[in-house]
């Protein structure tokens, strides 16, 4: 049971967050993206604290939900049952293509790779002009659920972001307790010895990647309906770095962890750059530190002690 | 030699450069025999056994298993059709429980691993079969420990029960006594020993005293090339043998 206390809290503090002064529409807006963002992060937790494999492109299958939506917003399709699967789809689609080559390759290669992969997908939103290029693309309307305007409502939208999140990360945790996550946690330890048993964890990683590329899909529609506005920024390298380091900064060692580093990388980027125009003077050294001495992240610090 | 041999090395070659590791190799394992390899250091033991189990691919030459040509077969599906091996570097997962370390190889025997809600740390048919593979080797009081804490010793042993743990018909053991102790390596071969009524062993080793207390036959490997096989009276007996290998420390 102890391994549940600090994930219900986190979700419950979540859940009580509108009613605990961030009821506020600014609030509101910026609690939304942390745990889009958080969701992304449980994606990519899967992949680098789970499978071992470290990837430098994540935020692309962010970009691919994103623009799914906007290419059938720009077609007047925006109903949820259409985008959804589609912009899901399209990400597991993205995934399973550039994984299938990226995972050939391993360690440093394979972040490079990733890396490569993630800077098509970028140079590529940048130029369909169709949907603004550089400039970006603003939505005519947010998805409809059952034929209304539910995501308009800044409450429902925060709640709809919480149960997505609750989901994914129930079923990636799921996952990694189950015969699927034991193939990855093992061949993450030592891939040698899991084919040495007659399983070869080439298709487990691809499936984990897949699965990681659908979750950022997911996590790219809610984005695109939080902004109204989708731009190619949204697939940056930037961007894969950051949430590369929200995993980090949470921690390897659980999933919660990714949601515990997309909260405290939003919220201290938010509270800092209100200090200073100079708070990136402040962020880098806070986040060097933070991985210097909080090894197990912040997952790690608020862990139940190990019993000896 | 009536039987069919389970495994038949036919005329196995291997270079890495212009050195040849492993020249012309015949050789094979009958059902319910331990045949153990000798060789001195750099003689092209530990590739042959990469070689069948599948790490490095031959240059020419054919192994065949249960009458089923393995050679081109990936590791994975070598191990699924009945063959296992332990790494001369141990090699098992520290960060891993003991009992989860076996129960690893008893998933990989027992129907998909593509499932993703039920906990595999609950399910009772691998931890019964990987508790059984601990009894077999004695290292059933440590299943709970994480397989890093382990005795050098104790994590051969486990390296067995993993083996067994895939249920093979033979085994590839890498020198399963490298590093152990006196009272480890004693226990070791009993358990070898024990472990020869139920599999066909084929042994790399450098532990004299084991390999002539274990062997059903010897083959001693000298620069890649067999340059003899026999029983291990003849072996002991075998003039060239003794020049090229067994030297003045057995007498």
């Amino acid at each position: 049971m102890r391994e549940w206390v600090v994930p219900l809290v986190l979700f419950a503090g979540l859940a009580a967050a509108p009613f605990a002064g961030f009821g506020e529409g600014y609030a509101l807006t910026l609690l939304a993206r942390t745990m889009i963002l958080g969701m992304a992060a449980v994606g990519l937790a899967l992949l680098v604290g789970g499978a071992g494999l470290v990837s430098l492109g994540h935020a692309a299958t962010l970009g691919v939900g994103a623009y799914a939506v906007v290419v059938l917003d720009a077609n007047g399709i925006t109903d949820a049952t259409t985008v959804l699967p589609v912009a899901i789809a399209a990400a597991a689609l993205f995934a399973l293509a550039t994984g299938a080559i990226s995972l050939r390759t391993s360690g440093v290669h394979f972040i490079m790779i990733t890396l490569a992969f993630g800077q098509m997908a970028f140079f590529t939103a940048s130029s369909l002009a169709a949907y603004g290029g550089d400039d970006g693309y603003t939505l005519f309307s947010r998805t409809e659920v059952a034929g209304t305007r539910l995501l308009e409502d800044r409450l429902a939208f925060h709640y709809v972001c919480l149960g997505l999140l609750g989901l994914t990360y129930l079923f990636c945790r799921a996952a990694l307790a189950a015969r699927f996550g034991r193939v990855l946690r093992a061949a993450r330890e030592n891939a040698l010895r899991v084919r040495a048993v007659g399983l070869d964890p080439y298709p487990y990683r691809l499936l984990a990647y897949v699965l990681a590329g659908a979750i950022g899909g997911l996590a790219g529609v809610l984005l695109a309906n939080a902004a109204e506005f989708v731009a190619p920024s949204y697939l940056s390298w930037q961007r894969s770095g950051e949430l590369l380091f929200m995993v980090i900064l949470g921690g390897l060692g659980s999933l919660h962890g990714a949601i515990l580093g997309a909260l405290a990388y939003v919220l201290l980027e938010e509270w800092l750059s209100h200090l200073t125009e100079h708070w990136r003077m402040i962020f880098g050294p806070l986040l060097i530190l933070s991985v210097l001495f909080f090894r197990g992240g912040l997952a790690g610090l608020l862990a139940p002690r190990q019993r000896r | 030699m009536t039987a069919d041999p389970l495994l038949r090395i036919e005329g196995l070659s291997k270079r890495f450069g212009g050195l040849t590791v492993t020249d012309e190799v015949w050789l094979d394992v009958l059902p319910g025999e331990i045949h153990a390899v000798i060789g001195p250091n750099g003689a092209g033991k530990t590739t042959l056994i990469n070689e069948v189990s599948g790490v490095v691919a031959p240059d020419s030459g054919r192994i065949l298993f249960g009458g089923l040509d393995i050679t081109r077969l990936s590791m994975p599906r070598r191990i699924r059709a009945g063959l296992a091996r332990s790494f001369q570097i141990t090699c098992v997962l520290p960060g891993f429980s003991v009992l989860e370390n076996v129960a690893l190889a008893a998933q990989a025997r027992d129907g998909s691993s593509f499932r993703f809600l039920r906990p595999v740390a609950k399910e009772a048919r691998l931890n019964a079969a990987a508790r059984e593979a601990l009894d077999a080797v004695g290292l059933a009081d440590r299943a709970t420990m994480p397989a890093g804490a382990l005795s050098h010793g104790e994590k051969r042993q486990l390296e067995l029960a993993i083996a067994l743990a895939t249920r093979p018909r033979l085994l590839l053991l890498d020198e399963p006594l490298a590093g152990a102790g006196p009272e480890e390596t004693e226990r070791l071969i009993a358990l070898l020993d024990r472990l020869r009524s139920d599999y066909a062993i084929l042994l790399v080793e450098h532990d004299m005293r084991a390999v002539f207390a274990l062997a059903d036959r010897i083959s001693v490997l000298v620069y890649g090339r067999v340059v003899a096989t026999g029983a291990p009276a003849a072996i002991r007996a075998n003039p060239e043998v003794r020049a090229a290998y067994l030297g003045e420390d057995e007498a």
